[in-house]
């Protein structure tokens, strides 16, 4: 079997490199993506790595680039993605790099504080303008009003109107200041110098129509054109005060007309000429952008191997002499051609003269667990891996998952057509799986479903199979071969007699014996009135019958698992002993259930026994009096005998395996295997690799000496109470976990009922109208159907059937066998990198 | 309603010489059975050489053995039904009206 059955053999390495070489055979082990460096100095400090600097400045690189990238977003130029991969790039080259980062950051930052300094200066000539526009038709109708009415009061306004400085002992002389200020804080403004001058000023204003931007932030803002009149100084520095503080801007206005003309025309041909070089400084900055723009991916992607190269060097043990770099690495042991390539290209790159080494060491060590998946298998093996990575070399449940959870879900699932809708759906996305691969990867919802796009095809596919057995199709059935029950030979006296006539499957002509609907559920019952008396005895035996085949499966891969780790004395007295429980336990209910789907037929049925009554009263030794009521002849002494088996098994789980180990362990030998730490030190010249003259590896250690030393003392009470636990996991585990298969009993029930009644409160009303009416309604009824179809039925009651499946896989069928006390495999790889940050 | 029980579709399929279709189980089951076997036992071994060979060959046996099984379940548990449908009459009536037409 492929290396999915089991994890691949992984075996430890070290790895010499030459100082110079070190750098360009990272960088292809990295573009390889086959092994998994380990950490050489877990105690020294990040900051006393040898290459602590390097790192420090690609993280300045990087900073650098996310300020550039931020930039562009802000300027909305798209980024270009040519879907180029680059090698990491030499260190000479970093240099380089950082180079042209450093020019170009300091570039955007000049540009970006010209550019503030200008706008502000803009922001301010403008405001300029609108005043002295504005303050115009204030001065005006000031001198109109004041004319109307007071004829002294117009003198001296007007002499205020015409900037005369000698008003030869007027009293009142009214100074004024202008200014903008947002148009939101204009109200309290006004109320707080009402207050502050107690009434002693006159503000008018008036609102600027276009919005101005702000320059630092870049929105845009209203404001209001204001003037203020006041008389003496005291006003003036109070004025002034509030002013600031509604960090209102306050600009210098001359008081004769003719002033205000000269200053509006230069304020407007300075607007003008600051208007150009906005311009021209936004086309500048827009094509150093663009320009970067064009390369930004491709720095990210050179500099963030640059990064992970100097943080896989940092695991790195410098040797005595200084030389070399000596790294010690986890990696397939099929694959180890390849990294020798990678190796010998890394140092043909560099330039060395001296190749690199790779010798293969034994280790105590329990290794990752690595298993080789392509896009579809990997989803299956993911959900194995949620619930614990497979240890070391033991059997990996996920190839059978593979069927097994569709088809376990399915039977949930249950209906044709919710299954071909869900089948659409999943073979949309795989179809077009290249297209979607790359969009939307923000929304995490619908990347969890296109990453289960092949479960949910399966899933599918598998319903549409459960739902033609159950005969369900969107909650009605279909007739294909005829159905097995004939109503021909019912008097039609009866059926006008009697409201409900239950069908005797004794009487001939109504069902002709032993020819059951070939394929599936016979489709009378969709519309019989006890159909659900007749399924849930069909389903739940049908559930039972599933769970212990699976169960029993679970036990036999256990065996595989003892062979593999050459332990017979599991093999026998853990193994068997399971299997015959679980056997003559719930085996034998499976085959009396068979027995007796075959043997009582309706014509004896009312001596029928009910089978959860016989398997009761076989663990009570109770018998019935009359020979009608056994199923079988010899049934008693078949029971008795089968009841003793099953309790022999316990004592064989509990006392067989820890005798055996106090045994060994007494007379002296170590069944456990031995192993030592072998290091092949000594270079050569042109040698590469030190093959395989220490022999055939030993097989890795049994998983229940991983990752000790070698055990000096022997606790024989731990031993037993760790098979005790087992074996009253296993014992209590067999009965509870049989019925928790009834589940698949329990939801498909659920399933079938909601569908039914969306079937009878929604679609059948709607279709139940005639004519015009009955059109329209049903063209109302069918989308609420639809919508409901798929709310309900398939994402809730699918997310409920997948759950359910799953536990019945972590659970039921897995604790029959797995250990799951492995990690990971996680190679140091370029391309993983990369999806990461993406 | 007329439209009520019409509705569940019932198309049967006549023979000649009775009121209706009489299959025993002796040929679905021969012809399941068959069919399953040859997948279950027959295609693994066509499966050509590669990196995948052993996966496609579990889950072919995988899903073979699923699916017959389920499809036994179904069809011994109606073999000898101890109980009958319990029908209104007027499903009755218009089963019987269907039988009898042709």
């Amino acid at each position: 079997m492929g290396s999915l059955f089991r994890s691949e053999e992984m075996t430890l390495a070290q790895l010499f490199l030459q100082s110079e070489a070190a750098y360009a055979c990272v960088s292809e082990l990295g573009e390889l993506g086959l092994v998994q460096f380990r950490d050489l100095n877990p105690d020294v400090n990040a900051f006393q790595r040898k290459f602590v600097n390097e790192v420090r400045r690609c993280d300045e690189m990087e900073r650098k680039l996310r300020f550039l990238e931020k930039e562009i977003r802000k300027a909305g130029i798209p980024i270009v993605d040519t879907g180029e991969n680059p090698d990491a790039p030499p260190p000479r080259e970093m240099i380089d790099l950082e180079a042209t980062f450093e020019k170009l950051e300091n570039e955007m930052k000049e540009v970006n504080t010209n550019q503030e300094a200008l706008k502000r200066n803009f922001l301010e000539l403008t405001e300029l303008k609108h005043i002295l526009r504005k303050t115009q038709s204030f001065f005006e109708e000031a001198e109109f009003h004041h004319q109307m009415q007071d004829p002294a009061l117009a003198e001296e306004s007007h002499a205020l109107l015409l900037g005369d400085e000698e008003r030869g002992g007027q009293p009142m002389r009214l100074g004024f200041v202008a200014g903008v200020i947002n148009r939101e804080r204009l109200p309290t403004f006004e109320r707080m110098l009402w207050r502050a001058c107690r009434g002693n000023v006159f503000l008018r204003q008036t609102e600027i129509e276009t919005p101005l931007e702000d320059p630092v932030t870049g929105d845009q803002v209203h404001k209001c054109v204001f003037i203020i009149f006041f008389q003496g100084d005291q006003l003036k520095s109070r004025v002034k005060k509030i002013c600031e503080g509604f960090r209102a801007t306050l600009y210098p206005c001359p008081e004769t007309p003719a002033e205000r003309r000269e200053m509006a025309i230069g304020v407007m041909t300075r607007i003008e000429d600051l208007q150009t070089v906005l311009n021209q400084t936004q086309d500048h900055r827009h094509r150093v952008l663009v320009s970067a723009a064009k390369n930004i991916r491709v720095w990210f992607i050179k500099a963030r191997k640059i990064k992970a190269i100097y943080h896989t060097l940092n695991l790195f043990n410098l040797d005595v002499t200084q030389k070399c770099l000596i790294a010690e690495c986890w990696c397939p042991v099929a694959d180890l051609e390849r990294i020798q390539l990678a190796l010998r290209r890394g140092t043909e790159h560099s330039g060395s003269s001296v190749p690199s080494i790779l010798n293969r060491m034994t280790t105590k060590q329990a290794p990752p667990t690595y298993h080789k998946t392509n896009k579809f298998t990997s989803a299956f093996q993911a959900i194995v891996d949620s619930y614990g990575v497979a240890s070391y070399c033991e059997v990996n449940p996920a190839p059978f998952t593979i069927i097994t959870f569709p088809f376990l879900f399915a039977v949930m699932f249950g209906d044709a057509g919710h299954g071909l809708i869900m089948a659409l759906f999943g073979l949309w996305m795989v179809w077009r799986e290249k297209q979607l691969m790359n969009q939307r990867k923000d929304d995490g919802t619908w990347a969890i479903f296109f990453g289960g796009r092949y479960i949910i095809l399966l899933m599918g596919a598998f319903s549409i199979y459960t739902g033609f057995i159950y005969n369900d199709f969107f909650s009605k059935s279909l007739n294909i071969f005829g159905s097995s029950w004939s109503m021909a030979n019912i008097s039609d006296e009866d059926i006008e007699k009697y409201d409900m006539i239950e069908l005797d499957p004794n009487v001939t002509s109504i069902y002709k014996p032993r020819s059951p609907y070939p394929f599936g559920l016979d489709p009378i019952w969709n519309m019989a009135e006890n159909k659900i008396t007749f399924l849930n005895s069909f389903k739940m035996k049908m559930s039972v019958i599933l769970g212990v085949l699976q169960m029993s499966f679970g036990i036999c891969l256990s065996l595989s698992n003892y062979r593999f780790f050459k332990d017979p004395v599991s093999s026998v007295s853990v193994f068997i002993p399971q299997l015959l429980f679980l056997l003559c336990i719930f085996g034998y209910m499976v085959a009396i259930i068979f027995y007796k789907w075959i043997a009582y037929d309706a014509s004896i049925s009312y001596k029928a026994p009910s089978l959860l009554i016989t398997m009761i009263n076989m663990f009570l030794f109770k018998f019935p009096e009359s020979q009608d009521d056994y199923l079988y002849s010899g049934q008693k002494g078949f029971q008795i005998f089968l009841v003793l088996l099953a309790v022999a098994c316990v004592p064989c789980m509990l006392f067989i395996k820890p005798y055996f180990a106090w045994r060994a362990h007494k007379s002296g030998k170590r069944t456990f295997g031995t192993v030592q730490m072998q290091v092949n030190g000594a270079a050569e010249d042109t040698a590469v690799i030190m093959d395989q003259d220490e022999g055939e590896m030993p097989p890795p250690p049994p998983e229940g000496v991983s990752g000790h030393k070698e055990e000096e003392e022997f606790d024989i009470g731990e031993l037993l109470i760790y098979q005790a636990i087992h074996t009253i996991e296993f014992c209590l585990g067999c009965i509870s976990h049989t019925a928790s298969y009834l589940r698949l009993w329990a939801l498909s029930l659920a399933h079938a009922q909601l569908s039914e009644v969306l079937w009878s409160m929604v679609l059948h009303i709607g279709l139940g109208f005639q004519g015009w009416v009955g059109a329209v309604v049903t063209t109302l009824v069918f989308p609420a159907f639809a919508v409901l179809t798929i709310a309900i039925l398939l994402v809730m009651e699918g997310l409920s059937a997948f759950l359910h499946a799953l536990r019945l896989h972590w659970v039921e069928f897995q604790s029959k066998f797995y250990k799951g006390e492995g990690h990971q495999f996680v190679p140091f790889s370029f391309e993983a990198l990369m999806e990461d940050h993406n | 309603m007329v439209t009520n029980e019409v509705l569940c579709s019932v198309l049967v399929s006549y023979d000649d010489t009775s009121h209706f279709k009489m299959v025993g189980v002796a040929i679905p089951l021969v012809v399941v059975t068959l069919f399953w076997l040859i997948i279950g036992a027959g295609v693994p071994w066509a499966i050509p050489k590669g990196p995948n060979r052993g996966v496609i060959q579990t889950m072919i046996v995988t899903t073979a053995v699923c699916c017959y099984v389920f499809w036994l379940v179904a069809t011994l548990s109606q073999l000898n039904p101890l109980i009958g449908p319990q029908l209104k009459n007027t499903v009755i009536k218009y089963i019987k009206w269907s039988e009898t037409e042709k």
